[in-house]
């Protein structure tokens, strides 16, 4: 059965009532009349009563909700506090919006990353926005002194119909903050929604196109000064020796310095993965006078040879070899081959997969592969940054503060207190970064040259020592008896340096005889989430092997799947399958009608299809492709997608929609090779990006509408993609395609 | 020094000609819209006019900005009623947001070049700009509606 995820902790916001309940923070002055501008920028008030890390309403009813998760596009500054508005029951615009600090009492995990924000909040801000409600008339039914239960509230106003009194909330707030936090408050019932599923606009979507400073790249600070690194030009590099002369003496300039990022034996944690440990650092005055002298740096480089990373966390306290070798992609490709002929670790199996194959009629094998890839976030890596011995202040983009503030105590030797972390807007995010390394570098950048600095990669920099997407492989094997029915299923996958089988996932328990196992090779290339880790290379993979299969057995994909799928509710083979078989098989029903899937013609459209499962949310596409002028091209997409509620149907819509275009942009183009070491795609003239003009002109969005708990969407409908483009793909050239990215070349049709 | 004359205000900076306009702009005359993606003009993301003329500010020297008009994103219009804004914002075309003040800069010249262009005018003309989030047929639409809009007065 699927997994639970739904039902997180309560602890954080508990904690933060019961902080709230104390009286805690609650600060309002004088009666000042607050306008609320066109343009929906509060004006700053010292006024604001607080109910608890969620809410704050000021005297005359100005509603101010704050966003524990950090932004980078998936909207959830707008969209989770629309779950707070719709249990307080506010009109949302009376609502301004504001990013909250990094405060894990009072705000919770705030971990932007595994489409986990709706998951984790769902339930904690219902009951902030509930209770807080509760409390405003509770403070009400005092001063009217009237019973609780006749009081009525709508749009921030509460209602005592007997008397016809009525008060805005702003009226209670102060008293209502003083009121001890209420217990096992009423949630409202899904039909009485009025702000949750319905759209809303991105709360920051006029200071975007307006050019305010939003991004961490943005922010300034007086007396701020601009740090580079100059990391080694190759993965299995190190520093040797450097001379700044020349660098020092040009305009601008600072210092010029190297420094360690962890100390031998710092114990690393899941997310202190980094490129390079010894910095070689460059600060002055100006970005672009950074930039010039940092090229006049000589410096002398050397390998580094196998080195050794102290690693905690999970599975304790142990000693990682980093092998030294200067790695290059054919000889990646030629190893991941070796491996994947040597015996594997066996991940799943159910019933006798060996003598299935042993009796087959025919067998089917094809193998996969796919490269590593640069998030290439817009906003490249940077952080603000200004330590002093007492304290420190960290502002800029990031996916998990939680994460990187334990390593920052570590490294700075100051306590959580001392701490502040602001998260920026960030110009995208897709996993990198939860990798906070580039703050603690900004941080121990600050403390050496005793001044706020802020810390940029460029574009070079942020591709050349990133924290890539594995590179992968998977064998997928189909045994089929003579009837052409499939009899055995094996897949062996691997990776550098981590596979990604999911061995509990689809098609697993719809297979009588099963079998998953796994291997991967070490190496000196950094690799991290990447939206849908793992997934997003399974599911291409999967899916495509899927379609062939179908194929070979004479059946149409879709059906084929739905009969697994019928197989995996009715007599699911083996334990722990990680889907719901029902919820999966809708999308798929979904995508198959909106797209008309049957209908006799779909004119000069090849389709593809793919669904896929992953971080509790299901997502179908059928793409339709056509060849222009020798290029493939996607053109059309359908798209079903099961996330439970949505909450915010258009951003919603634009989220999917945004998955589908880098979809097909990493299927076709996307991809980082190595040369001896080196990154060999080190900007956009030959990391190719998805443009406008490759982008589809259509694609239908369609939610299943149920009444579940909502899950994640920035990740979900993100793998399918690649199988249903490799499928489009067939159909549009009759070849099959392995691997990735799938056009390896820009001129002329791709090859298989 | 340098005088630039940047959306309708006279600067006058102390810097090396050879800078580009986009350090100049956000670092020492702090105007940030213009973003930095790239800095090699294969992003869009710093994209702004120079006498009416989409420049990667990126590679555009200050010395050649000198004696020009140059208009940045917080030029465009005072109250984000330029008609690709409004647009903008009435589709909710954002996602991350970072590459949308260059996208909307290439579109400005597009659109008051091209009253009415074609899906095809669209894609061509916007095809140095990257949206790494994959706003493309939002912006698409929003460049529509915007031309649309413009023609109803
Ligand atoms: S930053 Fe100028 S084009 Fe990318
Ligand atoms: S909206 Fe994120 S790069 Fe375009």
């Amino acid at each position: 059965m699927e997994k639970n995820n739904t039902d997180y902790s309560r602890r954080a916001f508990l904690r933060a009532s019961a902080l709230a309940g104390g009286g805690l923070m609650i600060h309002f002055s004088s009666l000042a009349s607050l306008v609320l501008p066109k343009n929906g920028e509060a004006v700053v008030s010292e006024q604001w009563s607080e109910l608890n890390g969620y809410i704050k309403i000021t005297p005359d009813n100005l509603i101010k909700l704050i966003c524990p998760n950090p932004e980078f596009g998936q909207n959830v500054m707008t969209s989770l506090p629309m779950i707070v508005a719709e249990e307080l029951d506010v009109d949302w615009k009376q609502v301004v919006v504001e990013m909250g600090p990094h405060d894990n009492v009072k705000l919770g995990s705030q971990f932007t990353g595994g489409s986990n924000s709706m998951r984790m909040y769902w339930r904690p801000l219902r009951e902030a926005g509930a209770t807080a409600r509760q409390m405003l008339m509770q403070a009400a039914a005092q001063s009217w002194e009237v019973v609780l239960e006749d009081l009525t509230t709508k749009a921030g106003i509460i209602y005592h119909e007997k008397s016809g009194k009525k008060g805005s909330y702003g009226e209670f707030a102060s008293k209502a903050a003083g009121i001890a936090v209420p217990k096992g408050v009423k949630f409202k019932a899904v039909k009485d929604f009025s702000v949750v599923r319905s759209s809303r606009k991105n709360v920051e979507g006029a200071k975007i196109i307006s050019g305010k400073p939003l991004f961490g790249l943005d922010y300034t600070h007086p007396g701020m000064q601009i740090a580079m690194i100059q990391h080694p030009p190759a993965f299995g590099m190190k520093l040797k020796s450097f001379d700044a002369s020349q660098a020092l003496k040009m305009p601008g300039i600072k210092d010029v310095f190297s420094m360690k990022l962890y100390e031998d034996g710092f114990e690393q944690g899941g997310f202190d993965v980094r490129s390079f440990n010894e910095l070689l650092v460059v600060v002055g005055k100006t970005t672009w006078e950074v930039m010039n002298a940092r090229k006049k740096l000589v410096v002398e480089w050397m390998p580094a040879g196998d080195t050794k990373n102290t690693v905690g966390g999970r599975g304790g306290k142990r000693e990682v070899v980093v092998p030294g070798e200067l790695e290059d992609t054919d000889a990646q490709h030629t190893k991941m081959r070796e491996y994947a002929a040597k015996p594997a670790q066996q991940l799943r199996k159910d019933g006798d997969p060996e003598t299935a194959f042993k009796n087959a009629a025919q067998i089917i094998e094809r193998t996969y592969t796919a490269p590593f890839l640069a998030h290439n976030c817009m906003e490249p890596m940077n952080f603000f940054a200004h330590v002093t011995a007492e304290k420190a202040l960290l502002v800029g983009p990031l996916q998990a503060p939680g994460w990187t503030e334990p390593t920052l105590m570590k490294v700075l030797n100051l306590p959580a207190d001392k701490i502040e972390i602001q998260m920026t807007r960030m110009g995208g995010g897709f996993g990198r970064r939860a990798y906070g390394h580039y703050l603690v570098e900004a941080a121990l950048i600050s403390r050496k040259v005793k001044a706020p600095v802020k810390l940029i990669y460029t574009r070079e920099d942020d591709t050349t020592y990133g924290i890539y997407r594995p590179m992968y492989t998977a064998t997928y094997r189909a045994a089929l008896d003579a009837d052409k029915k499939l009899i055995g299923f094996h897949l062996k996958g691997g990776g550098i340096p981590e596979h990604a089988v999911h061995a509990n996932r689809f098609p697993a328990g719809a297979i009588d005889n099963y079998l998953a196992e796994g291997w991967q090779i070490a190496s000196n290339i950094t690799v991290g989430a990447f939206r849908a880790p793992g997934s997003n290379f399974a599911a291409a993979a999967e899916q495509s092997f899927l379609d062939e299969l179908a194929e070979a057995m004479g059946k149409d994909p879709i059906d084929f799947r739905l009969e697994l799928l019928k197989r995996a509710k009715d007599k699911p083979v083996g334990r722990n399958n990680d889907y719901n078989a029902d919820r999966y098989a809708a999308v798929l029903q979904l995508v198959k009608e909106k797209s008309d899937w049957n209908g006799a013609d779909h004119g000069k459209y090849s389709r593809g299809v793919a669904a896929y499962f992953c971080h509790s949310s299901y997502a179908a596409h059928v793409v339709d492709m056509v060849i222009r002028d020798g290029q493939p091209y996607v053109e059309r997409v359908f798209s079903a997608v099961d996330c439970g509620i949505v909450i915010n149907p258009d951003a919603a819509a634009n989220m999917v929609q945004g998955a589908v275009v880098d979809g097909i942009g990493n299927s076709l183009y996307g991809g980082l090779t190595h040369k001896a070491g080196v990154v060999e795609e080190s900007n956009f003239h030959k990391y190719r990006i998805i443009r406008m003009h490759e982008a589809p002109k259509k694609i239908e969005v369609t939610f299943v509408q149920n009444e579940i708990d909502p899950t994640g969407l920035g990740e979900p409908p993100f793998p399918p993609v690649f199988g249903a483009v490799a499928s489009a793909l067939y159909k549009a050239t009759g070849k099959r395609f392995y691997q990735q990215p799938f056009l390896l070349t820009r001129p002329g049709l791709p090859s298989a | 020094m340098i005088t630039l004359n940047i959306n309708k205000k006279t600067h006058r900076v102390d810097a090396d000609p050879n800078t580009p306009l986009l350090w100049v702009l956000r670092d020492i005359i702090g105007l940030v819209g213009t973003k930095y993606g790239c800095g090699v003009a294969q992003c869009g993301a710093c994209v702004v006019h120079l006498d009416g003329e989409a420049v990667r500010s990126c590679v555009t020297k200050i010395s050649r900005a000198q004696g020009k008009k140059v208009v940045t994103i917080e030029g465009l219009s005072e109250t984000n009623s330029h008609p690709l804004q409004k647009a903008w914002l009435d589709l909710d075309v954002s996602q991350c947001g970072y590459c949308q003040a260059g996208q909307i800069m290439s579109a400005a010249v597009l659109l008051r070049e091209n009253k009415n262009p074609s899906e095809q005018d669209i894609d061509d003309a916007m095809a140095g700009n990257i949206c790494r989030c994959g706003t493309y047929l939002r912006i698409r639409e929003a460049i529509q509606l915007a031309a649309k809009d413009q023609k109803n007065g």
